[in-house]
């Protein structure tokens, strides 16, 4: 006969309940996890879709995720031409904050090449962008139907596709539009600020006592062209040829003047050593609070249900039950408040993880690992009640 | 032989300015079959006596010797499971039957043959022939908390008998009962020493229940001060 079973039979909406609460606690700490592993999987999205083997920026920065990079455009036409690389191409990054239906409305923005690295890695509605100008691809995270513009700097922009689980190391939801529209946007000065620099220009021009007044004036458009170029990049990413020995690569560009050749693995551990570390430590030390907290829980709840049954405790000793059964009594109850918690647990976060607003990745070497961390506290826990049970004395069955 | 040999069973509690002698020189036999009532007021050393018969109080001095085994020799000997004894010898029965709450009535019997390795239907089988013969036939799956005292007794009596023990110790069986309960429970005793050939030892306080007893030990002080036979009395 299972005396746990049995307690537990007697005993059931009580200890249902305290399953339920403790399969929520159980449940917030498998979305830590997953949170925790998603952060991962955000921070390094767009790097693994881009599917790019090299990364050239600014020289000295750590770009273009996790610090500013400009360089130009065109330097991707000297990449190209570096023995063993099969693939070249420009992209922008940029982060918008712009307001939709009154609420704000926040998106990481890539600008490809049509034809190039860096574009959405798959399309789960519409199509991909084919023009060169005026057309989107967003997340379906932002929720903007195909068909539906959005205003970017002057221009309108039409969605006309989806792809899925794209966004920025922050979280953001990616958009893709096409490089010179990326530049456009994140480049191009407006109408004003071109016709204050187009004065400032001939002022400064007009000045210059070797030039003559015909010549400021042809002068003017060719500086404000050079001047305002928008042919800018954050970064050019390049794919290499099969074979190519990448390091041989990187050390090459790396000696060029201006630019800093970063490898997927340098990205990997900028985004994650450098922007995510801390959130990660955070989530890390939460979690470790809520196991804490789970353990506590647990232990009072075995030693309360000890402490009720003292008395049948004592009679079960007084008639002569063994240690084994009285520690079984106690120690089954907990795996069983554990197991039934973890299950809970997974349950409830197995239905609603997609509903959080940021990834939540579960990993199942994760889910073993919390399994067996229950396993220890609820084994722990009880450790407690049982130190007490084997306390108790036969003689506390006499009596009144 | 007898069930019950007790010889100089002393017990003291704490030493010098604040000991207490809650039991002294007591001495007695019990034979198989015969109901024995330990009577006395509060405080007079009859739950003491009956503890230290039972192994749950370690006695300071004197001899228990139970179905032929020493059991006490001035003090538990050493290595002696007193949890084997206990449920191979002994049965108990208390004052507020301390059924388990959460088993039935079946099973409040059936844990008592699982302790001494009889198990599944051959465990229900014999407690339910058990507690039939103690009319509590239609009660077998209920909950202690659904029984009425005299039923919740009749079930701790079934549990005490269940593994045919040769000593049974009651302490005070009678004292949640009403008046008519309590002389049914005695009867039933009375009636059980007789059939099982057990020894059956009661401890109460209260002379109104041990009519028909074979003996009764009356404690003060924790002596016996007093011993009567059915119809006679040495005091």
């Amino acid at each position: 006969m299972n005396l746990a079973l049995r307690d537990i039979r007697h005993h059931r909406s009580r200890f249902i309940q305290t399953c339920l609460g403790l399969g929520l606690l159980l449940g917030v700490v498998m979305s830590m996890g997953g949170i925790y592993r998603g952060l991962f999987t955000d921070a390094t999205a767009v790097l693994n879709a881009t599917a790019a083997d090299l990364w050239v920026v600014q020289q000295d920065t750590s770009g273009p995720f996790a610090a500013t990079s400009r360089i130009p455009e065109d330097i991707k036409y000297r990449i190209r031409a570096v023995p063993g690389v099969a693939q070249a191409s420009a992209l922008s990054f940029q982060n918008i904050q712009s307001e939709r239906y009154g609420k704000p409305f926040r998106f990481f923005l890539v600008g490809y090449e049509l034809g190039g690295l860096g574009g959405p890695p798959v399309i789960v509605a519409g199509r991909p962008i084919r023009h060169k100008h005026y057309e989107i691809v967003v997340d379906r995270a932002l929720k903007m139907p195909i068909g539906e513009t959005i205003r970017l700097a002057d221009d309108d922009y039409t969605v006309v596709g989806h792809t899925a689980k794209m966004v920025s190391s922050a979280g953001d939801p990616v958009a893709y539009v096409t490089l010179a529209d990326a530049q456009k946007i994140q480049f191009q000065d407006d109408d004003n600020a071109i016709r204050n620099n187009r004065a400032r220009l001939a002022g400064q021009l007009g000045r210059l006592p070797y030039l003559l007044p015909d010549q400021v004036e042809q002068l003017i458009p060719q500086v404000a062209g050079i001047a305002g170029s928008t042919h800018i990049a954050n970064t050019v990413v390049a794919r290499l040829s099969s074979g190519a020995d990448l390091f041989l690569v990187q050390e090459r560009i790396s000696r060029w003047n201006h630019f800093r050749p970063l490898t997927v693995q340098d990205q990997v551990r900028i985004l994650t050593e450098g922007m995510i570390k801390q959130a990660k430590m955070q989530l890390g030390l939460f979690r470790t609070l809520l196991l804490i907290i789970s353990g506590v829980i647990i232990s009072l709840i075995i030693y309360t249900m000890t402490l009720d049954k003292l008395r049948v405790i004592a009679t079960l000793k007084l008639i002569g039950t063994r240690n084994r059964v009285i520690v079984g009594l106690i120690l089954q109850q907990s795996l069983l408040m554990g197991l039934i918690a973890y299950a809970v647990g997974y349950v409830l976060i197995s239905l609603t993880y997609e509903k959080f607003p940021r990834r939540v990745e579960l990993v199942p070497i994760d889910l073993i690992v919390l399994f067996v961390i229950v396993l220890v506290i609820c084994i722990a826990a009880s450790l407690v009640g049982i130190r007490k049970a084997m306390r108790v004395e036969p003689a506390e069955a006499l009596g009144g | 032989m007898y069930a019950v040999q007790i010889e100089k069973l002393t017990k003291i509690y704490g030493s010098g300015d604040t000991e207490v002698v809650a039991l002294s020189d007591a001495t007695f036999d019990v034979a198989p079959g015969e109901l024995v009532a330990i009577l006395g007021p509060s405080g007079s050393g009859k739950t003491t006596l009956l503890t230290a018969i039972g192994l749950v109080t370690e006695p300071t001095r004197g001899r228990v010797v139970l179905d032929g085994e020493l059991i006490v020799d001035n003090g538990w000997p050493l290595g002696l499971d007193l949890k084997r004894v206990r449920r191979e010898k002994l049965g108990f029965i208390f004052q507020h039957h301390n059924l388990i709450p959460f088993l039935t009535t079946v099973e409040n019997v059936m844990i008592a043959l699982e302790n001494n390795g009889i198990v599944g239907g051959e465990a229900r089988e014999r407690s339910v022939e058990l507690l039939g013969s103690l009319g509590l036939g239609h009660r077998l799956d209920h909950y202690p908390a659904l029984l009425s005292g005299g039923e919740s007794q009749r079930t701790a009596i079934a549990r005490a008998l269940a593994n045919r023990p040769r000593v049974i110790l009651a302490d005070e069986p009678t004292a949640a009962l009403d008046t008519e309960n309590g002389k049914n429970v005695m009867r039933l005793l009375k009636k059980l020493a007789v059939e099982n050939r057990s020894a059956i030892l009661v401890v109460t306080h209260d002379r109104r229940m041990v009519e028909g007893f074979d003996r009764i030990f009356e404690v003060s002080d924790g002596r016996i001060v007093g011993e009567q036979r059915n119809g006679s009395s040495n005091a």
